[in-house]
């Protein structure tokens, strides 16, 4: 078990090589991508039943001891997300069997995909500040070359603003690392977890806090800070941005929440209240954001912003309740939003645009992709029985209960806006008259059959993670739990 | 660029740029040198033959593209650590081997895998830029 | 010694930031490598600075203040490596943007933000 630890970070690494020595033949490269996936989809299974029953896995790299070298450790949230990675991963994989081209093939798009895929998963289960960096730039060097894949002009514009913002985040991060370091002497995460709480000054502290804030937040696109985000998410293929949409901001707010809640064991209040009217506030603008434009992706890069002012919120209330509703809501929002994307991937195949008001009546055309958007949409509005409506109520009541009555009306106001810019969504595309000239070589449904069995599995996914709600609200809460007691985390690490 | 000067002195200078490339690699085990800064000296050498030649003639010299140096880079830089998996230790803890008065060990393999990574990097950059110009 | 790192981080990171707020994309991956050499600067200087010793833990050398402290050389090394395949990545980028779209002016590169 302690050597199966490291593969997480191995698999998606051997496969992006051995991807990268087949560049040249599409056929063998689909085969090591299969099995990469499988056998990562298996391992990261292994880890959530390991886990769930309150185990933690760490290793040391190179056998150097635990403050001193690079720890690597799976707990029940790393499991969850290493797991809701491999799913999407697999996702995107099936829908570019039919929606990409061979060319891309050969210019290594799938080693690309498995190098993020090891930098999101080493994000995920490191336990050290500064390999989280580390592999913070691996993903985002796979990404920017990901952006910018095929260079056309709007991609060429999105990706130097992606690029550049998030280099500043790199750089803010690197040095708050440096900082910390020389406060206290170590970056390993749990040993800086009992010597922060140590410091007696409050002040660095608050440096150290807000300017990792600041970093993980350009990333995770939270308030003040999220512009890169609408302004280049919707450049790339749909493919991909499904899969940033899913992942990149994601790791974000998982290193706020790993970092938050191991630095700080209680709640800090200016913290907390920081936290809320920034969650608040993030909400609010990226909804607001979102019922202005009638673009389909753009329309969705906005979501993505609101919905992270969510997780943060669950993470601000610092309850058992909120974290495990923010855990949940991460999954819920991974499946959802990404599904959302791949669907107007179809769509544009379909009409050839993304304007919304120049599409119309997809509903006769094609009723399955309809019924999948529709599940999803309304998710992540947050109606019930779907996945949204679970995240977003355990977040309302763990606001009630925490007395945060007003980032709480908030969020009830930000789900009435979401579904208004769904339903908007929905009638310009699927209802109404069909406002753009349907060409002959628009694709059927039977060529783009791999793409609907990707968003299907993701629209069953997200309506069966709200019916069995209960189940998924355990696992949550279960690892909310231990993300609250870090201490049993900082004993499992420093006893190697 | 057509300069008889640095033709025929690329012609001299790359090769021993190489060597010198290849000697900082295997220094670097306990003197300053190392896989990234033998693959940069390296991928200099080719550099040089590249504004000398052009890239084309650089590219028929070199043989296998970029992209496979990497690869195989990459390849030997995770056997390293997967070998001391296979030992019943920690990734990438080293593991020794003595023959007589040599030891060699994975160290050694990590850093030809981090000199061919970076070589094929900086080439497939460069080569693209000056490409490009 | 100190303070006289602090003026240089400082003036490496305005230096920076004032290169960034140009308009000429150019200068802007300049002020970005700035501004990374203001933060390796930074960890080295936090890190404890100290002069003429090995950073070597030995049985003839055990005094840690005989030593120095080899994690940060070691960050600020991956960090090194880090910038360089960064910058590398933006001046093509920089460049082939120059190319396709005519324009090396950041306030040109406004569609993505219009409808």
């Amino acid at each position: 078990m302690k050597t199966l630890v490291i593969f997480p970070i191995i698999i998606p690494l051997l496969t992006a090589s051995f991807c990268l020595v087949s560049y040249k033949t599409p056929r063998l490269q689909w085969l090591f991508t299969w099995f990469g996936n499988l056998s990562y989809f298996i391992v990261a299974l292994i880890f959530l039943q390991a886990t769930y029953q309150g185990n933690y896995y760490s290793i040391q790299i190179g056998n150097w001891e635990a403050p001193f070298g690079i720890t690597i450790v799976i707990d029940l949230f790393s499991s969850i997300m290493l797991l809701i990675t491999s799913i999407l991963v697999f996702c995107s994989f099936l829908y570019s069997l039919t929606m990409s081209s061979k060319e891309e093939f050969r210019s290594g798009y799938p080693s690309l995909i498995f190098f993020l895929m090891m930098g999101v998963s080493g994000a995920f289960t490191t336990g050290d500040l500064f390999n989280l960096y580390v592999w913070f730039e691996v993903m985002l060097m796979s990404s920017f070359v990901l952006m910018a894949f095929g260079g056309e002009q709007q991609q060429l514009e999105g990706s130097i603003k992606y690029v550049i913002l998030n280099l500043i985040s790199s750089a803010i991060f690197l040095a708050s690392t440096g900082i910390l370091y020389g406060m206290v002497g170590t970056v390993n995460l749990a040993d800086l977890s009992i010597k922060f709480s140590i410091i007696e000054y409050n002040y660095p502290k608050l440096i150290v806090s807000s300017l990792l804030l600041i970093a993980f937040g350009i990333k995770a696109g939270l308030f003040p800070l999220y512009f890169w985000l609408p302004a280049s998410y919707h450049t790339p293929p749909p493919g991909i941005s499904a899969l940033f949409s899913g992942l990149l901001t994601k790791v974000g707010m998982y290193s706020i929440i790993r970092t938050f809640t191991l630095f700080y064991k209680e709640v800090d209040i200016p913290i907390q209240n920081t936290l809320l009217i920034i969650a608040g506030m993030t909400m609010l603008i990226g909804v607001l954001g979102a019922v202005s434009q009638n673009e389909i992706r753009r329309i969705l890069s906005f979501h993505i912003i609101s919905q992270i002012g969510y997780m943060l919120m669950g993470l601000a209330l610092w309850s058992v309740m909120g974290i495990a509703g923010a855990v949940y809501f991460i999954v819920h929002n991974i499946v959802a939003k990404s599904n959302l994307f791949f669907i107007s991937g179809i769509i544009n195949k379909k009409t050839g645009r993304y304007h919304i008001k120049s599409q119309g009546n997809l509903y006769q055309e094609s009723p399955i992709l309809s019924i999948c958007f529709l599940c999803s949409a309304l998710s992540l509005a947050g109606l019930p029985p779907l996945s949204g409506f679970v995240g977003k109520l355990t977040l309302i009541i763990a606001g009630i209960h925490s007395k945060a009555y007003i980032t709480v009306f908030i969020s009830i106001v930000v789900s009435f806006l979401t579904l208004f810019s769904m339903t908007k969504i929905w009638i310009y595309t699927f209802w109404g008259t069909p406002h753009y000239k349907k060409e002959a070589s628009s694709e059927s449904d039977k060529n783009l059959f791999f793409a609907y069995s990707a968003i299907i599995i993701l629209a069953l996914l997200t309506a069966s993670l709200g019916i069995f709600g209960e189940i998924f609200l355990n696992i949550s809460e279960k690892s909310a739990q231990e993300l609250l007691q870090p201490l049993t985390y900082i004993e499992k690490i420093m006893e190697y | 660029m057509n300069s008889l000067i640095l033709k025929t002195a690329g012609k001299y200078i790359a090769p021993l740029l190489f060597l010198f490339a290849i000697y900082l690699l295997f220094t670097g085990h306990n003197q300053p040198g190392g896989g990234f800064s033998g693959g940069l000296v390296a991928s200099a050498s080719f550099i040089l033959l590249a504004f000398a030649y052009g890239v084309e003639q650089t590219q028929k010299w070199i043989r296998i593209s970029p992209l496979y140096i990497i690869a195989i880079g990459l390849l030997l830089a995770v056997g390293s650590g997967v070998i001391s998996i296979l030992f019943g230790q920690p990734f990438m803890t080293g593991v020794w081997i003595t023959l007589e008065s040599l030891t060699l060990g994975t160290p050694m393999l990590f850093d030809t895998g981090v000199f061919l990574v970076v070589l094929g990097t900086t080439l497939l950059i460069i080569l693209e830029l000056i490409k490009e110009v | 010694m100190e303070w006289l790192f602090a003026i240089l981080v400082g003036g490496l990171y305005s230096a920076g930031l004032y290169l960034m707020l140009q308009r000429n994309m150019f200068k802007l991956v300049l002020g970005m490598c700035l501004i990374s050499h203001g933060a390796n600067l930074l960890i080295f200087t936090a890190g404890g600075l100290t002069r003429n010793l090995p950073p070597i833990f030995s049985e003839a050398n055990s005094i840690p203040a005989q030593m120095t402290d080899p994690l940060p050389q070691a960050f600020v090394l991956t960090a090194i490596v880090i910038s360089f395949g960064v910058t590398a990545f933006l001046l093509v980028l920089v460049h082939r943007t120059h190319k396709i779209l005519n324009t090396d002016d950041v306030d040109d590169l406004i569609k993505t933000d219009l409808q």
